[in-house]
């Protein structure tokens, strides 16, 4: 087995499972501290490795783990890009934004670019619909966006 | 009358996220009060006050408080801060600008309900609204607001704020439950209500952000002064998340009762130069949408968009202009719902699927006139059957979209393009 999280990921998951009421509740926050730790995404060899950190079913993780959206199944860029296509940012021009995105990095939404740097990826309202368009990279949110103001924010990424 | 800012007074002072800013406004004060009333006491007012949740489906909340059953059990409180229905985002400013607000309002309806332990279930997206919260509730542990023995009053709390992970469904407040219990986050049948089994099968109390804040306002000003605010039904401020196609998008804070009209023209600055007013959507994307006569006479209550078979729901409005394809719009929302579908339930499940594939179709040019027909009788099915009201909030956009604009949706099928684009939709977007 080769994925393991940090001595203080460890830490934290030993936090974690005594935090709340019950030890299952800790199966959401353990799995956003794999993905941290595991480049943005949680494989099913780090499941196995939380069910015996956690002492909790594999299937039970699993259980949890497919029902979020948040939790990336497949690997993903080193940005994720997360562009809001709900009412109020479809109509700001969110849809052409992420055509736009992927024509320019020769990807299809959800796969990884090859030079590995982005992912693109539609999600649903971010809560920031008076901004919008906007989108959200990895854990910030980018606001009132224009094609041109989207695409330097990419460049303008390390 | 115009902007009240009641709960929404002091957010655009910066300190006031800090609890030094927040005491420096009076905050906290109502909880000292409060901690010298009777329990019981707080929650008459909240009753007499007639204070209607925020989160949605506009309950009582007093009504809901006495709900629960006088059996010595340990009671919760949970805090619903997963604002998941689409266009809202008026919970996620109320956290990062005022989170003391919130948790003050939190520490004294805990105490009417004499509750132990509190959670606030917030969404995962929010990241910096729940580094905002964290830090607030460790300076209310260091101020003596949390923890054992109150400013000395005898009664204890502890409030913990719970992370989702990305699912509309955590917001239907047994979905919630579920979710908190480290369960997938599926509803779960009702009755038994949350009051009498809820959490770990406890007798929970679940709030929205701005219910649990406004409890706040009640006791400073009194259930009559309160009361003056809103209408007979719908007393009291609400916060309206306006977006779409306004001049100026943004959270405004309103009497209950206020006209639509005067929200969009007045506070948002009214619709782009040259355009007109097409259609409203009043209370998140599921409630049905108005049209622009319906709009025009609209008030913002519980009771008026009742009337108008619509909801004030979480008290997000979309503003659609008469550039926009209803086709189109409806297509974003059927996409949601059956992307959001839990799967429990038949109806849902399948119902939802559907209505996504037949408005799909159509926006790629392959409809045919019976999809109207099968989109409403679809829609129909899905009503009243289902474990959650999910279901209902998927087929409620169908059977208004597709009535009210029915001209636009027979267009786009016999020419397999947009009426008001001119374009069809199946090269974009897809
Ligand atoms: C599908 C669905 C999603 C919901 N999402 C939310 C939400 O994001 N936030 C919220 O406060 N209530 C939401 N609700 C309403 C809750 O179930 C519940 O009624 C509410 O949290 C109660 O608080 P209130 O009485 O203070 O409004 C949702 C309901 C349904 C059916
Ligand atoms: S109505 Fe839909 S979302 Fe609600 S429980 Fe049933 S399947 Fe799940
Ligand atoms: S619709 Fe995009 S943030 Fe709400």
């Amino acid at each position: 087995m080769n994925f393991q999280l940090s001595s203080e990921g460890q830490e934290f998951v030993k936090k974690e499972l005594k935090r709340y009421e019950t030890k299952e509740s800790a199966i959401i926050p353990c799995l956003f501290r794999v993905q941290k730790e595991n480049a943005g995404w949680v494989s099913s060899e780090s499941v196995g490795y939380l069910s015996q950190l956690m002492d909790i079913p594999e299937a039970r993780i699993n259980e949890v783990f497919q029902f979020y959206t948040m939790f990336n199944q497949v690997p993903v860029g080193k940005y994720h890009v997360q562009v809001c296509c709900n009412v109020a940012c479809c109509m700001a021009g969110t849809r052409e934004i992420i055509e736009e995105f992927c024509k320019e990095h020769n990807v299809a939404e959800g796969d990884v670019t090859s030079d590995k740097r982005f992912t693109f990826t539609r999600v649903e309202c971010l809560g920031a619909c008076d901004k919008a368009p906007m989108m959200q990279i990895n854990d910030d949110y980018y606001e009132d966006l224009t094609m041109d103001s989207a695409k330097q924010i990419l460049r303008g990424l390390k | 009358m115009a902007e009240v800012k009641m709960l929404t007074e002091h957010y655009a002072d910066d300190s006031y996220c800090g609890i030094e800013g927040y005491q420096a406004k009076k905050g906290y004060e109502m909880l000292k009060k409060a901690l010298k009333m009777p329990p019981a006491e707080i929650v008459t007012m909240v009753k007499d006050s007639g204070l209607r949740g925020r989160g949605g489906a506009g309950f009582p909340t007093g009504m809901k408080w006495s709900f629960l059953p006088n059996n010595g059990e340990e009671r919760y409180l949970l805090c619903n801060a997963d604002e998941g229905e689409p266009c809202t985002f008026k919970d996620r400013m109320m956290m990062e600008r005022a989170p003391h607000q919130l948790i003050e309002g939190m520490i004294i309806s805990a105490f009417a309900v004499q509750s132990k332990k509190s959670y606030i279930y917030i969404r995962g997206e929010y990241q910096f609204a729940v580094k905002v919260l964290e830090q607030a509730i460790q300076e209310a542990y260091k101020a003596g607001y949390l923890g054992q023995n109150i400013l000395g009053s005898g009664f204890s709390h502890d409030m913990d704020i719970y992370v989702g992970a990305g699912a509309y469904i955590c917001g239907e407040e047994t979905g919630m439950i579920s979710s908190l219990e480290g369960l997938k986050g599926q509803p779960k049948l009702k009755p038994p209500f949350p009051a009498v089994k809820g959490y770990l099968r406890k007798p929970t109390i679940v709030n929205n952000v701005e219910t649990l804040a406004s409890v706040i306002y009640i006791l400073r000003d009194g259930v009559e002064a309160y009361r003056k605010f809103g209408t007979q039904k719908s007393p009291g401020t609400k916060l309206f998340s306006v977006s779409g196609d306004v001049m100026k998008p943004g959270n405004y804070e309103v009497p209950l009762g206020y006209k639509l009209k005067d929200l969009i023209e007045i506070e948002c600055g009214g619709l782009k130069l040259g355009r007109q007013l097409k259609a409203v959507i009043p209370g998140g994307t599921s409630a049905p949408v108005l049209t622009a006569e319906e709009a025009n006479r609209a008030t913002l209550d519980y009771e008026c968009l009742a009337d108008m078979k619509s909801m004030l729901g979480s008290g997000s409005i979309v503003v659609i202009d008469d550039s926009r394809c209803m086709v189109d719009m409806l297509g974003v929302i059927t996409h949601f719902y059956h992307h959001e579908s839990c799967g429990q339930c038949t109806p849902c499940r399948e119902g939802t699927g559907w209505l996504n594939k037949v408005v799909s179709a159509i926006k790629a040019g392959n409809g045919t006139q019976k999809d109207i027909d099968t989109l409403c009788k679809v829609a129909d099915n899905m009503k009243g059957r289902t474990i959650c009201a999910l279901s209902d909030a998927a087929a409620l956009p169908v059977l208004s979209f597709v009535p009210k604009f029915r001209s636009e949706f027979e267009y786009y099928i016999r020419e397999g393009k947009s009426q008001v684009r001119g374009i069809s939709y199946a090269q974009m977007h897809h």
